[in-house]
């Protein structure tokens, strides 16, 4: 079966970047435009969750932290998508219970090592 | 790349969108500068437009957002308040970032108005050096140098936090990781984990050493433990490179290296020397380190020295561990092994007959002895069939190139050992059979396209043990043979009755008569006739057999069965009369009893053993022995070619150890004796050639018959 990673983004751009990366990969992708859209799709089968920081409504932090007060997500993997001026917000989403990050602007070939990494 | 164009595509229609909010947000900013949501929205679009932006290769939209979400941050922070000017310059900056969307390549530089607007931005931000393009993630960094990769061997000691399965990381993956960039041997440390009933399966209790042997550098290593760099205690420490001396480091000391590791005190280390016992025990037991530990330390140890060993491959200690003697000295010593068998045997007997205990418990101890040397003497005789099979490799490129066509040779079995001078002379059969097999078995590239089978055909060479003997194949997937075309030549050379019956595998052994040749033309490599004869009969003096199976476009095998060895063999020994005789006991099936009814004329030469019709032999009446047989006689069941023959004598002794003799040039072509032995009595038995018995009974059935 096939792996279902779903990906937080408020910019459509990344989102689709992201989401046609992964699916080319053979993943299922679920989208959301924020946290508060993420959580309310987080159900089912989920293993893995790729999200921006900086969205309206619900931000990156909060939503790692509310995946985390999940019993059946409080160990999949969740990667971060952070710019290189966030040193302190990829703090921030470690301690909120984040597995990793990817630092933005990012190639497809690295956002999929880093899938491969966390995701197994 | 399609898929760039689509996501390019994708962000422009997004940053217009983003573009028109963000005016719209900052035409609402002059009326409400204070609001803080506005403010992050600004903030927000911003950060989108440079993330993205670099992203799809708007590397001067990001470049140019930079400095402009720097500042906004600031204004988020309450470290810089909204103006006018600000306002301004931010809408200048939108149209700014518009005309770099439309305008990809920046072609006309006078309507660039970036440099402007950023110097306007940068008076906000005192003390801040202008930025270059946002740098890419750690990877992606400029061209990393391309050092001279130099493989080392690194000791990493990894001990993850306990909680780190609450981020979603499994620290096992980091393991597997290392094994991806090199040899690795990792140590997992379990002293942690409580007694179940106090096992929180949340916590992870275990920790790692690993030994790596990389040409990765640390950072490389580093960065496979980036995302818990926070969450565990992660050492790296080079302990050897591959252009360095290791010698310090195997000529290292468990304790050193324990030392070194901070694993234990150097006055720990020293008191615990001056015991007397192993120190890993000393230390395990002292409880200062874990067996674990001490474990890891000596693998440290090991896998500097393979390293050493890697680099100077076969050094002196290797060649120490064979030595070349002349094969004259080595047929001396069996002979001499022979003999003693042979004595050995007279002692059982003399001593069995004496009845004394003492000599028969000294007697069987010296049978114990000479059978160990003779295994062992006999065993230096061995030889892998490997080294033969290779030599075929070169025949075989050059005959297919020669005959054009396309062949691969696949061997297997090689390590097989046969007896010294079986090897030496099975080669000239060998290669007879290879070269018929290449020549008329596998068929021309094009014609095996037309049968739909691959251009390339296959020879393999195989062998394998098979209880006492060895199983040599040579099988190809060529044409096959024809048995109509054999019989029909056969009949032609006068070599069997136009009538004769025959079955398939009966037609395909008559190639091996004298003057058989079914290749259409003759060519240099095979076909003149005069090769699988003396292939037949090679195989006979090795005492074994020779088969062919085969099946039209499928492909034929040749198999050969050899003795292991042609110097000492278990025999089954027999007495007929006065005379004894030895049959070699890899082909005695079983021995049954023929009760004698009647008289010879009454002879139905045919035995029905459980059903099956079984032909046997009188060997009394074929060595020509006088004297009368008793009323019982026994059959010796024998398998031959795999058909069943029974040969009648008088009693059957038992199994004796036979050192073959070979018989001297006058007696060396009896048809149906192939040695003598020296029985333990000191009298002399002959050795049955069973195969080259039947031949010749085959051959001449009118003399027997009269008989």
């Amino acid at each position: 079966m096939s792996k279902t990673i779903m990906t937080v983004d408020d910019s459509a751009s990344i989102r689709q970047m992201v989401g046609f990366t992964l699916k080319k990969e053979g993943y299922s992708v679920v989208e959301a435009v924020d946290g508060k859209d993420a959580l309310s799709k987080l159900k089912g089968p989920i293993h893995m969750v790729i999200t921006d920081l900086n969205m309206p409504n619900m931000d990156g932090i909060e939503l790692i932290r509310n995946i985390r007060a999940q019993a059946a997500y409080k160990f999949i993997p969740i990667i971060m998508l952070t710019t290189e001026s966030q040193a302190g917000k990829k703090q921030e989403g470690k301690t909120a219970g984040a597995t990793g990050w990817i630092v933005k602007p990012f190639k497809p070939e690295q956002l999929i090592a880093v899938v491969q990494k966390v995701l197994r | 790349m399609a898929g760039d164009d689509i996501h390019r595509q994708a962000f422009r229609e997004e940053a217009d969108e983003l573009l028109m909010e963000l005016e719209a947000s900052l035409l609402e900013l002059e009326a409400q500068p204070g609001n803080a949501e506005l403010i992050n929205k600004v903030f927000r679009a911003m950060h989108t437009l440079k993330g993205s932006g670099a992203m799809f290769g708007f590397d001067d939209i990001a470049v140019f957002t930079h400095d402009v979400e720097s500042v906004f941050d600031r204004v988020r922070n309450g470290e810089i308040t909204i103006t006018k000017r600000l306002l301004d310059l931010t809408l200048g900056s939108c149209d700014h970032i518009k005309w770099l969307l439309e305008t990809p390549d920046a072609a006309n530089e006078a309507e660039n108005k970036g440099p402007e607007l950023l110097a306007g931005f940068r008076s906000f931000l005192p003390g801040q050096e202008p930025q270059g393009a946002p740098g890419g993630t750690d990877d992606a960094a400029a061209p990393q140098q391309e050092l001279e990769k130099v493989e080392s061997i690194y000791r990493i000691r990894f001990r993850p936090d306990p909680m780190i399965f609450s981020s979603g990381s499994n620290p096992a993956l980091f393991i597997e990781d290392l094994g991806e960039i090199g040899a690795c041997k990792a140590f997992l440390y379990m002293d942690k984990v409580p007694p179940l009933d106090e096992i929180d399966p949340f916590l992870c209790y275990v920790w790692w050493d690993v030994l790596l042997r990389s040409s990765e550098r640390v950072e490389e290593i580093q960065d496979i433990f980036a995302f818990v760099e926070d969450q565990c205690e992660l050492v790296i420490e080079p302990i050897a490179r591959e252009d360095e001396a290791c010698e310090s480091l195997i000529s290292k000391k468990l304790g050193e290296i324990l030392v070194e590791r901070g694993d234990i005190d150097p006055e720990i280390l020293n008191s615990a020397l001056s015991s007397q016992k192993r120190l890993g025990d000393i230390l395990t037991s002292a409880g200062i380190v874990s067996e674990h530990q001490v474990e890891s330390a000596l693998a440290e140890q090991q896998a500097a020295k393979e390293f050493k060993d890697r680099r100077a491959p076969q050094t002196p200690a290797a060649a120490s561990s064979s030595i070349r003697i002349s094969a004259e000295k080595l047929d001396l010593l069996v002979d001499l092994v022979g003999e003693l068998v042979i004595v050995q045997a007279q002692i059982k007997q003399a001593v069995a007959k004496s009845g004394d205990v003492f000599l028969n418990s000294l007697s069987e101890q010296l049978e114990r002895l000479s059978d160990d040397l003779r295994d062992s003497t006999l065993g230096i005789r061995m030889l892998p069939i490997g080294a033969t099979f290779n030599k075929f490799r070169r025949l075989v490129r050059d005959l297919s190139a020669e005959l054009g066509k396309e062949i691969e040779l696949v061997t297997s079995g090689e390590e097989t050992e046969l007896d010294k001078t079986v090897i030496e002379r099975l080669g000239d059969p060998l290669v007879h059979l290879l070269r018929n097999s290449i020549d008329h078995g596998i068929e021309s590239p094009d014609e095996r396209q037309a049968k739909g089978k691959p251009r390339a055909g296959v020879v393999s060479l195989s062998a394998e043990h098979s209880g006492g003997e060895v199983i040599i194949r040579i099988a190809d997937d060529g044409a096959g043979m024809d048995p109509g075309r054999i019989r029909a030549k056969a009949v032609e050379r006068g070599l069997i009755a136009p009538d004769a019956e025959l079955s398939d595998k009966d037609v395909y052994s008559l190639i091996f008569l004298p003057g058989f040749s079914t290749a259409e033309k003759v060519t240099s490599v095979s076909g003149r006739g005069v090769g699988m004869d003396v292939v037949k009969r090679a195989i006979d003096q090795l005492r074994g057999g020779v088969e062919i199976d085969s099946q039209r476009d499928k492909g034929s095998v040749i198999s050969i069965r050899l003795p292991l060895t042609l110097v000492i063999i278990n025999g089954l020994q027999i007495r007929i009369g006065e005379e004894h005789y030895v049959i070699p006991l890899s082909i005695v099936e079983e021995c049954v009893g023929l009760s004698r009814h009647g008289g010879p004329a009454d002879q139905s030469q045919i035995i029905n053993l459980r059903g099956e019709s079984v032909p046997f032999i009188r060997l009394r009446e074929w060595f020509e022995i006088e004297g009368t047989p008793p009323s019982i006689e026994q059959i010796v069941i024998t398998s031959v070619d795999g058909m069943r023959v029974g040969l009648v004598v008088d009693n059957v002794i038992g199994e004796h150890q036979t050192v073959i003799k070979s018989l001297g040039r006058i007696y060396r072509d009896v048809e149906g004796l192939s040695g003598a032995t020296i029985k333990g009595d000191g009298s002399m038995a002959l050795i049955l050639d069973v195969p080259g018995l039947l031949r010749a009974i085959n051959e001449q059935p009118a003399t027997y018959r009269e008989n």
